[in-house]
């Protein structure tokens, strides 16, 4: 397993990059710059999963306190704060040529920012709260929280700018996926940024729980010190 | 339950009341933050009321962090918290009184520096002000629901006075959002504009109080 899942990525990552740069016709009205677009909506998928996959590992480690949900929890914050971090950079380089600005504040893109904000505070409290058992569990609760403020954002973002800018209508219509190897390319890249995810997360799960267990040799080798001395 | 909530939410507001600490504190940063954000605007007299609506919710969030924190690490004071979790008392209960408190402090807070938003931007709150006091009940309760649970987190942490407002304000901005529509809303006319953005806040507060009730059990557990 621990091979597969480098080398399906890497595979895939390929087919993905090779789909969109070599296959993919250029689209009339944007040009070459819509390329981005493959990774930058398949970024988007990959955040919101981490996202939800952060809920639903906190929820487990609050009913069961298992290490591993706890773990996973932590894998898929910094994965979704990753690939949100993504999605906030692609979107602009595409925005800039298409739209004429960097940023707008389009209820998707306050949307987009929010999310980022309430999971990278989730990344500082698990790196300064402390290392006790305690914070694991106030980060799930803020695990839970964040999870359950996402559709009222989504709804709450609709009340800003009564007057939407045209650029929402020109984004929707326009990123006409007409050609079937555009739809091909997304979901090959959507397939691509998921396993690269999911390695991602396998590494860091596994270094946490070798983390874990060197401390509790090294507090394991403190106490016998203490007894023979 | 009701009356652990209601015994508790009396012991937070005789504290407040002997020392008014927090009250006082609390009111005086209301009203610089006010003069603050107008300064800072320096809008001409016919623009200036536009801006009551954000003036008026920014100086709520700020004030109301402030304030909710203090609550908490006065209960750490002398271990405090402890002795409130050996009582016979349910934590939904806790956090019911703690919350309700809460909502008081900032109600009597807005009772001054609501007047004076009006004063100081040309606002005439008078004929507006059933709609007005509806909105700010659901801001102060929203907000109370979600800042209780995290001023219990954050006041048993390392880095403490950092992260309640790291926490806290991202998960605010639908609050803020959906208070600072309404509010404008109310100001223009009543709260016939306001449907959509009343809606925010009602579920805002639903799904914080009720998520809120349920998972202070497990930040104050020991």
């Amino acid at each position: 397993m621990r091979r597969v899942l480098p080398t399906a990525t890497f595979l895939t990552m390929l087919a993905a990059l090779y789909l969109v740069f070599m296959v993919v016709p250029t689209e009339r009205e944007m040009g070459i710059v819509q390329r981005i677009f493959y990774f930058h909506v398949a970024s988007a998928w990959v955040a919101y999963l981490g996202f939800f996959l952060v809920a639903g590992a906190s929820v487990v480690y609050l009913w069961t306190g298992s290490a591993g949900a706890d773990r996973l929890a932590l894998a898929a914050g910094e994965v979704g704060v990753l690939f949100c971090t993504l999605l906030l950079v692609t979107g602009p380089i595409w925005a800039r040529p298409i739209w004429g600005v960097w940023w707008t504040w389009d209820p998707r893109l306050t949307m987009t920012v929010i999310l980022w904000a309430i999971y990278a505070s989730y990344l500082m409290l698990r790196a300064f709260g402390g290392p006790e058992e305690a914070v694991r569990r106030y980060a799930a609760v803020l695990g839970i929280v964040g999870v359950l403020d996402i559709p009222i954002i989504m709804v709450s973002v609709r009340l800003l700018r009564g007057i939407h800018p045209a650029v929402i209508t020109q984004k929707e219509g326009g990123s006409g996926l007409v050609d079937p190897w555009m739809r091909t390319a997304l979901l090959v890249s959507g397939v691509a940024l998921v396993l690269l995810a999911s390695w991602l997360m396998a590494l860091r799960m596994r270094g946490e729980r070798l983390a874990a267990e060197v401390a509790a040799l090294r507090s394991e080798a403190l106490t016998r010190r203490g007894e023979v001395a | 339950m009701i009356r652990s909530a209601l015994a508790i939410l009396g012991k937070d507001l005789q504290i407040e009341w002997r020392t008014r600490e927090s009250l006082s504190s609390v009111i005086v940063l209301g009203i610089l933050l006010v003069v603050v954000f107008t300064i800072a605007h320096d809008a001409p007299p016919d623009q200036a009321p536009a801006l009551a609506p954000s003036v008026l919710w920014a100086t709520f969030l700020f004030t109301g962090l402030l304030g909710i924190q203090r609550g908490f690490l006065l209960e750490r004071e002398n271990d405090c918290l402890s002795g409130l979790l050996a009582a016979p008392v349910d934590p939904g209960a806790i956090y019911t009184g703690k919350v309700l408190a809460n909502v008081v402090l900032l109600a009597v807070m807005q009772a001054i520096v609501v007047p004076l938003i009006g004063l100081f931007l040309h606002v005439d709150v008078g004929p507006v002000l059933p709609a007005l006091l509806l909105v700010l009940f659901l801001g102060n309760l929203g907000f109370a629901a979600l800042a209780t649970l995290f001023a219990a987190i954050a006041a048993r942490t390392r880095a403490r006075e950092v992260l309640l407002p790291l926490l806290l304000l991202p998960l605010l901005v639908p609050l803020l959002i959906g208070a600072v529509a309404a509010t404008r809303a109310v100001l223009a006319g009543g709260l016939a504009g306001a449907r959509d953005a009343v809606a925010v806040l009602v579920a805002f507060d639903v799904v914080f109080s009720v998520a809120g009730f349920l998972l202070f059990a497990y930040v104050i557990r020991d």
